[in-house]
């Protein structure tokens, strides 16, 4: 494809998803901005994780576009090229490499040649040691960087994951469920990384928690089987009936 | 940072004995006067020179398990192909002192009523090129059944069933008169190799002395794989497959890169094991030969490189002085000993053996001073 046909970073329409019969997605559509944080709610079941299935092409839609930068037809490509093109994800369990080590984890997700060629002869240069310092402090995990991955808390290892995922420098962040299991303290740090990552990248994060969601104060966007719900400021969605109804609870 | 050098402690423990076993059996065989109680015996030296072979199958094992979680239950079939190309090449030195004395033909052949060398006989008479088909012949085979395999995403207990599964096709395929490989018997009744008689001491002492050269080549070249970067993607896609591809892997090529390697060691065993024994034959594709090179792999410790060398020389020495002892009960025996390696010693002797090191030290060193505080978000 040339022109783009969408300025928008990302752009889901009608997008369907079944397995064996059940709409996971119905006819989804979004759109996400370049350096646009965006907050997705929505009850069990929703379709929130298949749609990150769709976008980082673990999961082929049925039916619909998915565009990237416009022109990208991520419906086309798998999981590795499109991590290339610059869509990083975060589980909802942290997903580390256990038995690597903190630094090691941020090497592996550097920017860099992914061929088992260049890695099998990659040499560290000092260039790579400046950006895995500087990542290491920003997820404050720099006094932990010699130690497992594996043994690190839930919450630090939730910050190595999304320090992985800063380290791929992606344009485009999917991020799910990133204050999981998290004490206050720690949410309202992640909170506050979220939203200074958001200025310069897109992000999109999928949360329960509600205060969480208030923090990161950025639109929302609620699903409810497989398709929009309601999307605006938070206020504007919690307002709505149909959200209170099948979400919020009365 | 956390990279390693090649050469590491453990790496510099292997290599000297390797390099010791290949000075001592040497001159233990051939400087020690027969009546000595140090000799060692004409017999005992291939027998040693076999168990070495295996140390590198169970080696090449160890690259693709321990480190990239790809269970092969089929690595035999590797191993005896490489012995296949290597017994090919001893057919054609024998030239006319076989039974029939057919300057061209194996025996085999001859017996068969063949008229002429089928194709892929030709070229073997030379050594270089068998040689290279040591290596190509597995190579190509673990490519093109990898490249299937990984593609299509077979992992786990699926992938070690196709694996097992190769190897036993190949083994009914290799059965057959018509493959032209001398179906039941084999190949075998060698006479020379390079020129030198391989019956002769002095012909077996050198095999020994190049079979310990190959593992201690295999051993490096493993070692450098997995210290690379190369290698921390094959643990990564080991512990967490699809975190790797979300990454930007294409895991299913580092799968192939490495299963490939690792036939081609599988197969340079196999060459350098059939002069050796004398024989190469179907059995050699058996199932049950592939699993007992895992539990050589399991028993010396999984992922470790070492390990595996130890578990194959140590499980075979047993298998040998069982087999004399008590022959009915040697599979039990080895039944019993992966049943307990694999609830007692999960990480293999060298696992157990660094986890009572590290608790040693642990006891012996004073309290470390209490780590620095973490400025994590706690």
């Amino acid at each position: 494809m040339s022109a783009p046909v969408t300025p928008a970073l990302l752009y889901l329409d009608n997008v369907s998803v079944s397995f064996d019969g059940f709409r996971a997605l119905n006819a989804l559509s979004l759109a996400v901005d370049h350096a646009e944080m965006r907050a997705i709610i929505g009850p069990n079941g929703a379709g929130k994780t298949t749609m990150m299935d769709v976008i980082t092409g673990k999961t082929r839609p049925n039916e619909g576009t998915a565009l990237f930068e416009g022109s990208h037809d991520l419906t086309a490509l798998d999981e590795a090229a499109i991590a290339e093109l610059g869509i990083g994800r975060k589980f909802q369990t942290p997903t580390v490499f256990e038995m690597h080590s903190v630094e090691d984890n941020i090497l592996l997700a550097l920017k860099d040649n992914r061929s088992p060629l260049a890695t099998l002869l990659s040499r560290r240069t000092a260039r790579e040691r400046e950006r895995i310092d500087a990542l290491l402090e920003r997820v404050r995990l720099t006094a932990h960087r010699r130690r497992k991955a594996g043994e690190l808390s839930h919450g630090q290892k939730q910050w190595l994951e999304i320090g992985m995922l800063l380290a791929q420098q992606p344009k485009l962040l999917l991020i799910d469920e990133p204050a999981a299991g998290m004490t206050d303290q720690e949410t309202a740090d992640t909170a506050d990384l979220l939203r200074d990552i958001a200025r310069t990248q897109a992000v999109i994060v999928v949360e329960h928690d509600m205060t969480f969601v208030r923090d990161l104060g950025v639109k929302v966007t609620c699903l409810h089987e497989g398709s929009v719900l309601a999307e605006g400021t938070l206020d504007a969605v919690s307002a709505n009936e149909r959200v209170v109804e099948v979400y919020l609870g009365r | 940072m956390t990279t390693q050098s090649v050469l590491d402690r453990q790496s510099i423990i292997v290599l000297l004995l390797l390099a010791a076993a290949a000075v001592l059996v040497p001159v233990l065989n051939g400087a020690v006067a027969p009546g000595s109680p140090f000799h060692l015996s004409d017999h005992l030296v291939p027998l040693l020179g076999k168990y070495v072979c295996f140390a590198l199958l169970a080696l090449s094992v160890d690259l693709i398990w321990g480190f990239c979680g790809i269970l092969s239950l089929g690595h035999g079939a590797f191993f005896a192909l490489g012995g296949y190309a290597m017994g090919m090449y001893l057919m054609r030195q024998i030239g006319p002192r076989g039974v029939y004395a057919d300057p061209v033909l194996p025996d085999f052949m001859v017996f068969l009523n063949w008229k002429e060398l089928p194709w892929f006989w030709q070229g073997f008479d030379w050594f270089p090129f068998a040689a290279l088909m040591v290596l190509v012949v597995p190579g190509i085979l673990a490519f093109v059944f990898g490249w299937f395999a990984f593609r299509s995403r077979v992992t786990g207990v699926y992938l070690s069933i196709i694996t097992q599964a190769m190897t036993f096709a190949l083994m009914l395929a290799f059965f057959r008169n018509d493959m032209g490989f001398g179906g039941n018997n084999g190949l075998t009744d060698f006479k020379d190799i390079l020129g030198f008689p391989i019956q002769a001491a002095s012909t077996r002492v050198v095999l020994f002395v190049l079979s310990v050269a190959a593992l201690a080549g295999g051993y490096l070249i493993c070692r450098w794989v997995v210290n690379s970067k190369f290698g921390k993607v094959l643990v990564a896609v080991r512990d967490a497959e699809s975190r790797t591809r979300f990454l930007g892997y294409r895991v299913e090529h580092y799968k192939l890169a490495v299963f490939t390697l690792s036939a081609m060691l599988a197969g340079v065993a196999g060459a350098l094991y059939v002069p050796q024994v004398g024989i190469i034959n179907p059995s050699e594709f058996a199932p049950a030969n592939s699993i007992e090179v895992v539990i050589w792999v399991a028993v010396g410790g999984r992922g470790t490189l070492a390990g595996p060398i130890l578990g194959a020389l140590l499980v075979n020495a047993g298998k040998t002085w069982f087999t004399g002892v008590l022959p009915e009960f040697w599979l039990f025996a080895l039944g019993g000993l992966f049943v307990f390696v694999t609830l007692l010693m999960p990480r293999g002797i060298l696992g157990a053996a660094k986890d009572l090191y590290a608790q040693a030290g642990q006891r012996l060193k004073p309290r470390p001073v209490s780590e620095p505080v973490s400025q994590a978000a706690e």
